[in-house]
């Protein structure tokens, strides 16, 4: 056995260390984030402080983004090493799938209810 | 061993690939990354039933919106809750890396309570809007809000027992290599449902409220 064996030994174990299971500081840090990050904006439409209700919307959904990457960088340890990167790589396509899924569907669907000819009050008997 | 002959470059690639194989930290290369894989598709159908909710979430029919049924203090109350838990569940996987089996089962016991709590909300406010007439049944915006907050909350049940099977697991055979295993799985499982939270509390009761 060589020296360098040693030190890359060493470099291995501190790699799992700090990057598999995070620090009692990264743990709290990330939950003092998320507690912010969920506070504002309970408190934003609790208490309704902000007149226009796009303004709040936008807010509260960058908040949401934002807390969600601090779970994930902070809980579960996501970073560009993990496992040869490849836990990163399908975070990142699985987030694109989402992304797709979800405002694709709310996009169309959307379309089509206005594009709908428009029926008068009473034409269809809602729910028999 | 005679690393005079390699070249420092070759001898890298040789000792970090069999060094991977040995040393996984308590878990496993392959588990890992394959629990990984089964979370991101957890994700998707998770993204379906937000995209359901998405385009239902005004058909009323005729029935009670956002803002009759929902009960922000409790909901924030919940998303304490299960913040909490995931704070608690962290400092747990710490003590496992120390080597403390006792703590560690004290903070899984602490995790499930706060996961207790979370569930007997959720099934309190579920029970409440069954016993008013805005069950599932009643609206399509109520089907879907049914549909997405109860596959979340059976994730949590299903993690809650996780929970009490490692508890057992633990018990009888310490922190052997394999229950860290099973125990970083939890992990991902448990910190998973908290960041799908974060979309329901946002999408779901948020936005509800203000649209």
């Amino acid at each position: 056995m060589s020296a360098s064996d040693a030190n890359l030994d060493a470099a291995l174990h501190s790699h799992g260390d700090t990057h598999g299971h995070g620090s009692t500081r990264g743990y709290i840090v990330g939950f003092v984030l998320s507690v912010v990050l969920t506070a504002v904006p309970f408190w934003l439409v609790m208490t309704g402080v902000l007149p226009g209700m796009v303004a709040t919307a936008l807010i509260i959904f960058a908040l949401a983004l934002v807390q969600i990457l601090v779970h994930v960088v902070f809980f579960l340890h996501l970073d560009t090493r993990s496992e040869g990167g490849w836990t990163l790589i399908a975070f990142i396509f699985t987030a694109v799938i989402v992304v797709i899924a979800i405002a694709g569907s709310i996009w169309i669907m959307y379309h089509l209810n206005t594009n709908m000819m428009p029926m008068p009050p009473g034409t269809i008997s809602d729910g028999m | 061993m005679a690393t005079t002959e390699l070249s420092p470059a070759d001898a890298d690639v040789t000792w970090h690939l069999a060094e991977q194989e040995s040393h996984d930290h308590g878990g496993n290369g392959a588990t890992m990354i394959g629990f990984w894989i089964y979370l991101m598709s957890d994700a998707l159908i998770f993204a379906a039933l937000f995209a359901t909710f998405g385009v239902l979430s005004t058909a009323y029919a005729g029935g009670p919106g956002p803002r009759e049924v929902f009960e922000l203090p409790l909901v924030a109350v919940n998303t304490g809750l299960l913040l909490v838990s995931s704070l608690t569940y962290g400092l747990g996987m710490l003590a496992m890396e120390r080597g403390q089996a006792g703590a560690v089962r004290l903070w899984l016991v602490v995790t499930a309570l706060f996961g207790l709590g979370f569930i007997g909300i959720e099934l309190y406010e579920f029970s409440h809007l069954i016993a008013e007439g805005s069950g599932p049944q009643r609206s399509a915006f109520l089907s879907a809000f049914f549909a997405l907050v109860g596959t979340h909350g059976a994730h949590v049940t299903f993690g809650l027992i996780w929970i009490a099977v490692m508890l057992v697991q633990i018990g009888m055979h310490g922190l052997i290599l394999e229950n860290k295993r099973r125990l970083m799985c939890l992990s991902m499982f448990w910190h998973f449902l908290d960041i799908v939270w974060i979309g329901v509390f946002t999408f779901v009761y948020l936005f509800g409220v203000i649209r």
